[in-house]
């Protein structure tokens, strides 16, 4: 494998780490919070990369730059207005109840998004790639990249660990997150509203898989089929960081995405199956993930 | 007072079954669309008691596709390389295929609980997907292996007879596989894999091995997966990687739940609600079947959470409170 290749696949996998990053940061924090696996998490990805391409498909005759803040309306909105609608109206009804049923409901949500989304935007793949060439082409050590892609991608995921860490260690809200995390009761009996932290929570984290959408959306071209893979991606490195884990899932990202990446160049077919296998292999040796700290329990 | 309750209950139970598989036998003599369909019920409702099996021991499986999916592609290779076979011959082999593999899988994953074991299992299924999907040579990737029309019992039928044959064995294999599940969760061995979800640590106490007890289901529910499995693969003529992927395990927790996770009957009422839903929205609805299944399975849980069977349970304690 000749340098070239090699620094290729290196930016490749950095590029595509920052945004599934952004979708498994989401779902870690919503379960570490909620304690509910968000199975439409990917249709929430989906849809930030739908609505963001629609709307900077519709801002960019007036002025090209103007897509990069469509981007970040679109996650937002997708983020507070659906998670929000989700959040107040599917699962807070069945919080405390069995496992399997919270678990389902989000898997409705995944069916009917689905299915909504074949019916707004179609099934003919649509491509907004305005941003991508708006940014000039970088050099990283004689290999050309889209500037997009191996700096703007890398600094909002690095970004947002560092604006995570900041909110939840750092501020008032973030304590009182924590603190519902920690112990909900108690929390509730020092008068902090635990409904309102799962409220906020979830758009957050709703609005992060959103983000990761909107952001790959000028990458990709937009498909029916893109949630339903990024879910399973986005859990596979969840779960080998381990659930809850914020710097754990930037490190688990890249480790997946470059090892994908490497994979792409050298035995293609095998794509798929390289986040699989290493969730697999780490599940088994560690089932609280790499960076978990969750006791299993074990018989 | 209870004895004679649970007796007319268990009899009346009975009358309903019998009931309903004379209507599945005997509709499609009229309306011969109906065949094929009927056919998938009852062997989607196969797989859907093997998930069932593992939901009465508190652990949800989101990977429980893959038995399935190894119980087609078992049928679908052995029609590639060994030409056409014997239903009877399929069967064993598709459900044997997944008995080994749950059995192999079954090792790793019982050790852990709840959201960790349904972790694993996503993770096995995930990667066997990317497998069917990426090796093409041996599985033809997306477009999956044709399944060639078996003999039944060494008897050739035409297309027109094979789907009602195909219709009745399936039809046998459902009301044996329903008694099988039955006794067995009525059996210690059931009881105890109950235990795990109420409280294992109990279970441990009394010296039983709570793993192994989880094993035993475990393996069963894969066995009645790949049974499903194959039977689907002959009905459909076609195995695809899409029958091992995470959306067709969530499909069959979802038949489990909404048919009612606490009898075998729930998961033949989840399955028939479930397939005739898809077959008539995707016809008649401009392909709004997953819309308006997943709003009824919000429904279900937000004012049904025993499913269907639960809402008939409650029917019958109501009508016989009237008496």
């Amino acid at each position: 494998m000749d340098s070239t290749i090699f620094i290729l696949a290196l930016l490749d996998g950095v590029s595509y780490a920052a945004l599934v990053f952004l979708v498994s940061v989401g779902l870690s924090l919503i379960f570490s919070v909620l304690r509910i696996v968000n199975v439409a998490h990917g249709s929430l990805y989906a849809y930030g990369a739908y609505v963001a391409a629609t709307l900077s498909l519709a801002v960019a005759p007036i002025s090209p730059w103007l897509t990069f803040p469509a981007l970040l309306v679109a996650s937002v909105a997708v983020g507070v207005v659906v998670g929000g609608v989700m959040e107040r109206f599917l699962l807070r009804p069945v919080y405390g109840r069995e496992d399997v049923l919270q678990l389902l409901i989000t898997f409705a949500v995944f069916m009917i998004m689905d299915n909504l989304q074949r019916l707004i935007w179609g099934v003919q793949p649509i491509f907004a790639s305005t941003p991508l060439k708006l940014l000039p082409n970088v050099s990283v050590l004689g290999v050309s990249y889209t500037s997009y892609q191996v700096i703007l991608l890398p600094a909002v995921a690095l970004l947002t660990v560092l604006g995570l860490r900041y909110f939840l260690r750092h501020t008032l809200a973030g304590a009182v997150i924590l603190a519902v995390t920690e112990d909900r009761e108690a929390a509730t009996a020092i008068g902090v509203d635990a409904r309102r932290v799962f409220l906020v929570t979830f758009m957050i984290g709703a609005s992060l898989a959103a983000l990761g959408g909107a952001l790959a959306s000028p990458t990709t071209s937009l498909v029916p089929g893109m949630g339903a893979d990024m879910i399973v991606l986005s859990f596979a490195v969840a779960a080998t960081a381990g659930l809850g884990q914020i710097e754990g899932a930037a490190v688990t990202a890249l480790m997946i995405g470059i090892a994908r990446a490497f994979v792409i160049y050298l035995q293609p077919e095998f794509e798929v199956l390289v986040p699989y296998l290493i969730m697999v292999l780490v599940l088994l040796i560690r089932p609280m993930g790499l960076f978990g700290v969750d006791k299993v329990r074990k018989i | 007072m209870q004895a004679p309750a649970q007796t007319s209950g268990s009899g009346l139970r009975l009358a309903i079954v019998l009931g309903l598989v004379a209507l599945a036998a005997i509709v499609p003599i009229l309306l011969p669309s109906w065949a094929t369909l009927i056919t998938l019920v009852a062997a989607k409702g196969v797989v859907v008691l093997g998930v069932i099996i593992l939901l009465q021991a508190g652990q949800v499986s989101f990977g429980h596709a893959m038995y399935f999916a190894v119980g087609a592609y078992a049928v679908a290779f052995w029609g590639r390389h060994m030409g056409p076979g014997d239903l009877i011959l399929y069967l064993l082999l598709g459900s044997a295929a997944a008995t080994l593999f749950g059995a192999v899988i079954g090792l790793f994953v019982v050790r852990y609980r709840e959201i960790f074991f349904g972790m694993l299992n996503l993770a096995f299924s995930m990667v066997l997907w990317s497998l069917l999907e990426k090796l093409y040579h041996y599985t033809n990737g997306a477009d999956g292996i044709r399944v060639v029309r078996p003999t039944i019992a060494g008897i050739a039928f035409q297309p027109e007879t094979f789907q009602y044959a195909l219709l009745y064995v399936t039809l046998v294999i459902a009301v044996v596989a329903s008694y099988v599940a039955q006794r067995y969760l009525d059996s210690p061995l059931g009881h105890m894999l109950r235990a795990i979800k109420s409280n294992e640590t109990r279970l441990e106490y009394l010296g039983v091995s709570a793993r192994r007890v989880l094993l035993i289901g475990y393996v069963l529910s894969a066995f009645l997966c790949g049974l499903g499995g194959a039977l689907v693969a002959v009905a459909q003529q076609i195995a695809t990687p899409e029958f091992g992927y995470w959306t067709k395990s969530g499909e069959f927790v979802f038949i489990a739940i909404l048919g009612g996770s606490s009898s075998a009957l729930g998961a033949f009422a989840g399955s028939a609600v479930f397939e005739i839903v898809r077959f008539y929205a995707a016809a008649k609805l401009a392909n709004t079947w997953q819309l308006i299944l997943g709003v009824v399975l919000i429904a279900i849980i937000m004012f049904a959470p025993n499913g269907l069977v639960g809402i008939l349970n409650r029917n019958r304690r109501n009508a016989e409170a009237r008496r």
